[in-house]
């Protein structure tokens, strides 16, 4: 990331309450955002895991896209098949580039007379400029910059939030609809960043501090960081944009194809649908793939990735990288270091041994099928 | 055992016998959060001043420790490897990084007292 310290960084509605619980705040995609709380990344992990955490994620960008066609018109920029989209269900897409880069990873939702997107803070400035060119006349999209997102997440979220809105509970995994929680006019989808079974709630800006103070109030919950997300979403083996994914990666080589509908796959009329076509009929040189380092060492992004005696005692490659890692830490549920990168395609086969040059030294790995802890989404 | 002083770099040492005990202060091992993984030097390196020779990771980044006076590495904490939570419970006692044979034991009188650290860790806030 840019250096923060000459921009101006925004707050997000919690700001004063992440202050009020301690949080360690941080610059992260130009906004102030709570890392950790004193409790740490560690038992905030953990507690998310065993109860339900919540999280603060209204950085994130949120829009609506009104008017007759305007399923068809985000088919414009994106592989998703948003057409067979039900109302009351949500899913994840890409943005592509015309390059068939990824522009950016983005959820959707039918909400009957509307379409209700999220996209990544880091790429509002990027995504929303491309849909709007996208739409023909009589299609709106409209930014929610007053609407703050706040994520429960756990196996008791669901049941800690449905004691002050019953209706929740009934949601099926990707399914959205709008609650009454405390008094706050709320829109829920079942889904998350944690593999965890949990809800993400869309709230007016104005009732986010009531709103969350009433979900912290609920037994069990507690508040986690960013810090804690980013392991647990590691662990579920999803992918972070500008690390894991970016305008070089294509949906093929991010092992993300199944977000291209099968219609999609048959019209071909996305941006970039040539890059992927070619990938999908010739192999892609380099796929994302899971990897665990042996031991305890952590290997961070950016550390290359070797074939086994790829690189000498004395840390000198002898051969050249076959890749990278792109997001890569330990695991606390894991209880070890977890790491995914792009490889070769020749290497990329599960139990395939691989060596990570970290700081010099080779690091023998495996690759490794993700999520490393498994999804306990409702079904 | 004479006082403890501080690093720049946030470690303490205590010099014993012209044998210096080095690990992290309590401000640096809450700065990183949790440790995972520690890689210590090997005994016998003769190593220099401000020199990197051991890392901490985190879960969340690793961090470099660095030799706050010249010498030889003469042990490492090896219970480090099993149990790295030592660093974050007991940073200046039970969760010392390595003992360091000083060249030139003036260099430890050199670095920061505890109310001199003290005002230095305020000056970061």
């Amino acid at each position: 990331m840019a250096d923060s310290s000459t921009e101006t960084l925004f707050e997000t509605p919690l700001a004063s309450l992440h202050r009020e619980l301690g949080g360690r705040m941080v610059p992260f995609a130009g906004y102030l955002m709570p890392v950790q709380y004193p409790a740490g990344i560690m038992a905030e992990h953990l507690h998310c895991r065993a109860a339900a955490s919540l999280f603060d994620v209204s950085h994130m960008g949120q829009a609506e896209l009104i008017g007759e066609g305007a399923a068809a018109a985000l088919e414009r920029v994106t592989p998703a098949d948003v057409q067979s989209l039900k109302p009351g269900r949500q899913k994840y897409g890409l943005l592509t580039t015309d390059d068939g880069g990824i522009l950016d990873d983005f959820m959707v939702a039918n909400l009957g007379e509307r379409l209700f997107l999220v996209v990544n803070a880091s790429r509002k400035h990027v995504d929303l400029p491309r849909i709007e060119s996208a739409l023909p006349a009589g299609v709106t999209l409209r930014p929610l910059p007053d609407r703050a997102l706040i994520a429960l997440q756990g196996p008791g979220a669901v049941a800690a939030i449905a004691t002050l809105a019953p209706g929740i509970a009934e949601l099926p995994f990707m399914g959205v609809g709008s609650f009454n929680i405390a008094g706050v006019a709320a829109l829920v989808s079942r889904s998350g960043y944690t593999g965890e079974d949990g809800v993400e709630v869309s709230v007016p800006a104005e009732q986010a501090e009531a709103f969350a103070r009433a979900v912290l109030a609920l037994p069990g919950v507690l508040p986690a960081g960013l810090g804690a997300r980013d392991s647990l979403r590691l662990e579920a083996g999803l992918c972070l944009y500008g690390n894991d994914i970016d305008e070089t990666t294509s949906a093929v080589e991010a092992a993300l194809t199944w977000t291209i509908g099968k219609r999609r796959r048959t019209e071909w009329n996305f941006p970039g649908a040539d890059r992927v076509r070619d990938e999908l009929a010739n192999g892609a040189k380099r796929l994302r793939v899971g990897i665990r380092p042996e031991g305890r060492q952590p290997a961070r992004g950016h550390t290359p990735i070797h074939t086994p005696g790829g690189v000498a005692p004395q840390g000198a490659p002898v051969n050249s990288a076959i890749g990278e890692i792109t997001s890569g830490g330990f695991g606390p549920s894991l209880n070890g270091p977890m790491a995914m990168g792009y490889v070769a395609r020749d290497h990329a086969a599960d139990g395939t041994a691989l060596e990570l040059m970290v700081r010099g030294k080779a690091l023998p790995a495996v690759v490794a099928p993700m999520p490393f802890i498994p999804h306990r989404y409702a079904r | 055992m004479s006082e403890t002083k501080f690093s720049r770099d946030h470690e303490w040492v205590r010099l014993d016998g012209g044998v210096a005990t080095i690990g992290i202060t309590d401000h640096a091992q809450n700065a990183l959060g949790d440790v995972v993984f520690v890689d210590l030097p090997e005994v016998g390196r003769e190593v220099a001043a401000g020199e990197s020779i051991a890392v901490v990771e985190s879960v969340k980044a690793a961090s470099d420790v660095y030799a706050p006076i010249a010498g030889k590495i003469v042990e490492v904490n090896s219970a480090l490897g099993e149990n790295p939570g030592t660093i974050n419970a007991a940073p200046t006692t039970d969760g010392w990084f390595f003992r360091i044979e000083a060249s030139n034991p003036a260099e430890v009188a050199a670095l920061m007292d505890e109310a001199e650290y003290a005002a230095f860790v305020d000056t970061l806030a």
